[in-house]
């Protein structure tokens, strides 16, 4: 396997944990917020808490790896993607910068404040979808090239239907894996009330996820043929997707082995974004940085294989400790510890 | 604020982020060193009054992380978006130590999650002192790879450039380029001297404030002591840092020191103002003495500005703050030996009231001295961004919105600066340290007989 090969195959890796992790996240803020307002609150914030509080810093780093491991394989880039996303980047740093303060206020301070919850609550659901952005962008046709340089085109952007049902498919998704795990997770803790809540989270949007990935993939095929017709050969991977979304569902209605729902879940993002990803190949952002293109040279690219290999022999145990101790350490869980 | 072009605004903004981060980055390598020396004092000699120390400071210290992990996510993702030109050719070059960077933080997160959630899990308290460790580490680490990064940036090597084409790349002989081991030393020596310093001027000042107790007292010998440790080490390292720009960047340290003309037993200026003919007024001179600062002998011969065409030379305004930052840290030094000594002295009491409000100020003065520090280093390098290679002026965006984007993050600035001070003082006042060690350690003597 070459290097760019490489290179993009673990960084989608880690795009796909921080989708993941993040996306859990990010709803448990959006599902907090709102159960306050419905004064079920006290049925579900507790469960909430005690899996955020040790994770929360670990999932800003999945994304921080992302990109700093794209500039570094794919310097190019750096001056494509910066140059036109000036303002939606910086507005989803302020967010990330608001929500993961103010997390850390809300928790490690004093103070309970309904201003917190409510940021907390909001950025969960304006974060992927300005992140989003980035993937729309990548498609190509909202970037123009000029002797002055590369620049965004807002009005095309903020017009299309693409844009618009990847937003959507990014906000539904994330209420969706999150309900998912939370059921899990409640029921791991024996917390009957706290699971049949957030089971109702889980099937109610379950149903939206569906319907925005399906508008998501016909609007593709109007914006990008190309992608769309790549996307149809691989057909399986976004069958074998759905299939794995109607499992989870199927189990969680039953109420029958959520840990294995929350897997399926798992894999349905697995396929869907790999399946995107595979089909998005060879560009990064069409129509002007493939893979060849803006790969970086061999030492560097080797440099980076090796760093990333020792990194993971650094980190994989690390992990392995951290969850035994706070996701799978039953006593944890269920308050005990 | 309109007249301003793209690179005035991409250079203010990231001056802001930096100014800003620079705070809590300071503070994240700092501190978990001060908090893991107070644990395991606290185990060794089985007095829970250094436990409890390390406790309370962990708990102001996650407040402060939480600000220092978004405002270096607003740097990393800013790097590429207001200087995407540099980014690509640095990305090519030096994007090892920025991935590097992210797995030491990765390390340091995961390790600061499992301390801070399991003081009271483990029978033998010693284990939970281990998981600072990998803490300490880390946040070191972090350190010496970004700084290798803007080592980088002042002595670039490692690569060749035509054009827009880079080719025989070394990331390891980029990484370790000349400016590598004296900028690192700095920085950490820098950053374990000024979260001392802070943390003895809130101690001090909680004593003057307070009716002092046995917590406090301690609390104050231990981070007095570690200001005045870290305080040899910097004066060491910003030694050092002096050799080896007069060695490798002369322009930076000429301009810093007002040394326009190359000579041997050449004065160290301080302070003092340039009339209109650039001749130096109402300064204090000490005569050789730059010689020696340079390279270590009196007489050796100094290279000044009249070396260098003028339009790649540093504003000149900088020689201020490399002499500011150079009084405080010499202030850092004075004051923790004057503890020292008076603490040593039976007639004196180092709890002397004149005393703790120096030590109050010493905390603030060694974050300002950092900030002078990193405007020197910075602006010392202009008009580079990558000195020798590429200008600051080619290295930024085209885009004309940063104006507005300056505005965003002034604003976000000043909303977590704000908050983050009234959480942490409501976090302690609401709680303070006697009430917790009753509540926590009722087998303490507070009023304590000296330990």
């Amino acid at each position: 396997m070459s290097y760019e090969l490489v290179g993009i195959t673990v960084l989608w890796i880690f795009l796909y944990g921080y989708l993941i992790v993040a996306s859990i996240d990010f709803g448990a803020g959006f599902f907090a917020y709102y159960a306050k307002q419905t004064k079920q609150d006290h049925i579900i914030n507790k469960i909430i808490s005690r899996y955020l509080s040790p994770v929360w810093e670990v999932t800003n780093v999945f994304f921080v790896f992302f990109f700093v491991g794209l500039i570094g394989f794919f310097p190019d880039t750096a001056y494509y993607f910066g140059q036109t996303l000036l303002i939606p980047g910086s507005i989803a740093i302020v967010l990330l910068a608001i929500r993961g303060s103010f997390y850390a206020f809300e928790n490690y301070g004093s103070k309970q404040s309904s201003v917190y919850m409510f940021l907390y609550g909001a950025t969960g659901l304006f974060i992927p979808a300005s992140l989003a952005t980035a993937l729309t962008i990548s498609e190509g046709g909202f970037i123009e090239e000029t002797s002055n340089g590369v620049r965004l085109l807002t009005g095309e952007l903020l017009t299309s239907p693409y844009s618009w049902s990847v937003v959507f498919l990014a906000i539904v998704s994330v209420l969706f894996i999150s309900s998912a795990f939370l059921t899990f997770y409640a029921n791991r803790a024996n917390d009957k009330p706290a699971m049949e809540l957030v089971r109702k989270y889980m099937i109610f949007w379950s149903s939206p996820t569906i319907i925005a990935s399906l508008t998501t993939f016909i609007a593709m095929s109007q914006h990008n043929h190309r992608h769309f017709e790549k996307m149809l050969d691989l057909w399986w991977m976004f069958g074998l997707s759905v299939a794995f979304f109607l499992g989870a569902v199927f189990l969680v209605y039953q109420r029958k082995r959520l840990g294995l729902a929350f897997i399926f879940v798992m894999f349905q993002f697995f396929f869907a974004f790999f399946g995107y990803g595979a089909g998005h190949l060879p560009y990064l952002l069409e129509p002007y940085i493939t893979l060849q293109s803006s790969v970086t040279n061999d030492t560097m690219g080797l440099a980076l294989v090796i760093a990333f290999i020792a990194g993971l022999c650094l980190l994989i145990p690390s992990l392995i400790l951290l969850m035994r101790m706070f996701l799978f350490d039953a006593d944890y869980v269920k308050g005990n510890k | 604020m309109m007249e301003f072009d793209s690179v005035t605004m991409s250079r203010m903004l990231t001056s802001l982020t930096l100014a800003f981060h620079i705070i809590f980055a300071t503070i994240g390598v700092g501190v978990p060193l001060m908090i893991s020396i107070a644990e395991f004092i606290g185990i060794k000699k089985k007095d829970a009054n250094y436990t409890l120390l390390a406790r309370r400071w962990t708990r102001g210290f996650v407040i402060t992380v939480a600000v220092g992990v978004v405002t270096g996510t607003a740097i990393g993702l800013q790097l590429s978006l207001l200087w995407p030109s540099f980014m690509q050719v640095a990305g090519n070059v030096i994007s090892l130590p920025l991935f590097l960077e992210t797995f030491a933080f990765f390390f340091e997160a995961i390790f600061l999650g499992a301390y801070l959630y399991t003081w009271d899990r483990f029978n033998n308290p010693i284990y939970h002192w281990l998981f600072s460790i990998p803490v300490v580490i880390g946040a070191g680490m972090s350190a010496f790879f970004i700084t290798t990064v803007n080592s980088f940036m002042n002595t670039p090597q490692g690569f060749e450039l035509e054009g827009r084409t880079i080719t025989d790349i070394d990331p390891l002989e980029a990484m370790f380029n000349p400016a590598t081991p004296t900028k690192v030393f700095h920085v950490l020596s820098s950053s374990y001297l000024t979260s001392a310093a802070i943390l003895a001027a809130i101690t001090a000042f909680i004593i003057l404030k307070k009716k002092s107790s046995n917590y406090h007292k301690k609390a104050l010998k231990l981070t007095m002591i570690a200001t005045f440790f870290f305080a040899i080490l910097t004066a060491i390292a910003g030694d050092l840092s002096a050799k080896f720009l007069a060695d490798e960047q002369p322009e930076k340290l000429a301009a810093g020191e007002w040394h326009f003309e190359t000579e041997k037993g050449a004065d160290l200026i301080l302070f003092g103002t340039l009339n209109e003919n650039n001749e130096v007024e109402n300064e204090i001179r000490l005569p050789n003495a730059l010689s020696f600062l340079s390279h270590g002998d009196f007489n050796s011969e100094v290279v000044g500005l009249d070396q260098f065409p003028e339009e790649e030379t540093p504003p000149l305004w900088i020689h201020y703050m490399f002499d500011l930052m150079v009084m405080l840290g010499m202030y850092a030094l004075g004051v923790s030996f004057l503890y020292i000594v008076l603490s040593k002295l039976k007639r004196w009491s180092e709890h002397n009231k004149w005393l703790l409000w120096l030590i109050v100020l010493n905390g603030p003065f060694a974050m300002l001295a950092i900030e002078f520090g990193w405007i020197f280093a910075e602006v010392g390098r202009q008009p580079w961004i990558l000195r020798g290679y590429m200008k600051v002026s080619e290295g930024a965006t085209t885009s004309p919105h940063v104006d507005w984007m300056f505005l965003l993050f002034l604003g976000l600035y000043i909303l977590l600066g704000v908050i983050s001070v009234s959480v942490l003082r409501k976090l302690f006042s609401d709680n303070p340290a006697e009430v917790e060690l009753e509540h926590r350690y009722p087998e303490v003597d507070q009023r304590g007989v000296d330990v």
